[in-house]
């Protein structure tokens, strides 16, 4: 399942939760690669305030089953079934 | 051996204190990523929960500025930080003993929906989701269309006395006898009185965006909203009988600002516009007590404790890089914090609060010349602020070259 939180949901024409089911592929997907399926299939509009490069724009918090990605590998980590990946804005609102 | 390897509870609550702090340390990131593989345990959770209202506490019973029973005002703009503000104060409130919040909150919360030119029913949609929030927290509450700046009084603008300075000792007397009375002789509470949303004629709005619309660049829109948006919170104050205003301005966006201040010419002011405190309206004290808290921080709980909160566009969401000063500065700083943790803390840590210091030594003449719209004392002095320089060139210098370095790209 994948969240947008925090202004996030914005470029995702105002949808918060995608329940997403990846296509089957030989090797695991990793986080690099679904930004780029993210990136194809769900964002609506202006992926540079979403994508950066191959990771996410600077100011957006990454949390994997409601942990910091920083500390699960970032874009090598391989996604597990039932994984709950959410991306929250930090820039937005005060 | 990993602390989290052990009967964890106490180490974690030392561990999760640390984190919150740095997210850096070695000994919670290998705790941390042991745990990861599982659920976010429900101790963690709980420390990191304690630590956070421990952390608000903290900074209002450090600085005791807010004296029990007074009434205080929380400016909720619906954003992330400010609702995290909001559920601090009701769980500082909800505790008992001596470390509960001693004061009486009221909310304020400014709809600028005429600004990014919402239609009625986007803004009463908004209103409604809000309404629901506040009601929840059992607080008295105001919503403000923006419209209403521009019937405020010319006494707005002005600088009222403010209540004469009370020696150290007072604030914690002022505890000592609340305690002794179990609070009986303050004020109480208020009822949440039922609010009607207030009616906007549609001219109001037409000129509020002809104000703004007249401004020519968004740096500049920006500002003036910010100004309109305090006069319109620091009236409701005075009229509703609060003597605090509670912002709830992060650490991340105080570190935005305070280099965007310094581009912008207000460098001079820069201690009231990031500092804790803000006494420039005199009778009304600004105080801004999530400083401590990174972005990263407010998000992080937000999420894992459900803080209810609503995202409402601004003058400058979706705008690029280069749209405004302010846009220019934040993208500036969150860039550089993914490589450099450790920019916001420095920025406010090293600049912030040393900047406090010198001012107030300055600031104590009065009757010197003021700033008409911002309300500050207006840096005419020639020859002053060498404990200034070094700071004011060094990240002007830093602040240019980011902004070469996107021009040439």
């Amino acid at each position: 399942m994948c969240t947008h939180g925090g202004g996030a949901e914005l470029l995702f024409n105002g949808v918060k939760k995608h329940h997403v089911t990846l296509p089957s592929q030989s090797e695991p997907w990793d986080m690099k690669q679904l930004l780029v399926w993210i990136q194809r299939n769900l964002l609506k509009e202006r992926p540079e305030l979403f994508v950066q490069g191959d990771s996410v724009r600077p100011g957006i918090l990454v949390l994997i089953n409601d942990a910091d990605w920083e500390l699960m590998g970032e874009l090598d980590y391989q996604l597990q079934d039932q994984d709950n990946v959410v991306f929250i804005s930090t820039l937005h609102g005060g | 051996m990993l602390l989290c390897q052990v009967d964890f509870l106490p180490q974690w609550r030392r561990a999760a204190q640390k984190c919150v702090c740095t997210w850096r340390s070695c000994e919670v990131l290998a705790c941390l990523q042991w745990l990861c593989s599982h659920p976010v345990p429900v101790s963690f959770r709980l420390c990191f929960k304690d630590f956070f209202i421990h952390k608000f506490k903290a900074v209002l019973g450090k600085n005791r500025i807010i004296f029990p029973g007074e009434k205080v005002l929380l400016a909720v703009s619906g954003g992330p930080s400010s609702c995290s503000m909001l559920r601090q104060v009701q769980e500082g409130l909800s505790q008992k003993a001596n470390k509960k919040l001693r004061f009486v909150p009221g909310v304020a919360f400014i709809d600028e929906g005429a600004a990014i030119g919402q239609s009625v029913e986007e803004r009463q949609r908004t209103v409604a989701e809000l309404q629901a929030v506040f009601q929840a927290t059992g607080f008295p509450f105001y919503i403000l269309p923006l419209e209403q700046v521009l019937d405020l009084p010319a006494s707005v603008v002005a600088t009222n006395p403010s209540p004469s300075e009370q020696p150290a000792s007072a604030y914690k007397a002022a505890v000592h006898h609340f305690v002794e009375t179990d609070g009986s002789n303050f004020p109480r509470p208020q009822e949440p009185k039922k609010t009607l949303l207030p009616r906007v004629q549609e001219s109001h709005t037409l000129m509020l965006q002809q104000l703004l619309g007249s401004v020519k660049t968004l740096t500049a829109r920006e500002e003036l909203l910010n100004t309109l948006r305090q006069h319109l919170l620091v009236h409701t104050a005075r009229t509703e009988g609060y003597s605090k205003l509670m912002l709830g301005d992060s650490c991340t966006r105080l570190a935005v600002k305070l280099l965007t201040s310094i581009s912008l010419g207000r460098g001079a002011q820069l201690a009231q516009d990031t500092g804790f405190s803000d006494s420039r309206y005199g009778d009304i004290i600004l105080v801004r007590p999530m400083r401590d808290y990174s972005a990263k921080e407010v998000a992080y709980y937000n999420h894992l404790f459900t803080v209810p909160y609503v995202v409402i566009p601004s003058v400058d969401t979706k705008t690029v890089d280069k749209a405004s000063i302010q846009r220019l500065t934040e993208s500036f700083v969150t860039k550089l914090q993914t490589d450099f943790p450790s920019t916001v803390s420095t920025i406010y840590r090293l600049t912030s609060e040393k900047l406090q210091t010198a001012c107030r030594k300055r600031s104590g003449a009065d009757g010197c010349d003021r700033c008409l719209l911002c309300l500050c004392s207006l840096d005419t002095a020639v020859g002053e602020s060498l404990t200034h320089t070094g700071v004011t060139v060094h990240i002007t210098v830093l602040h240019f070259s980011f902004i070469y370095k996107q021009g040439c790209t």
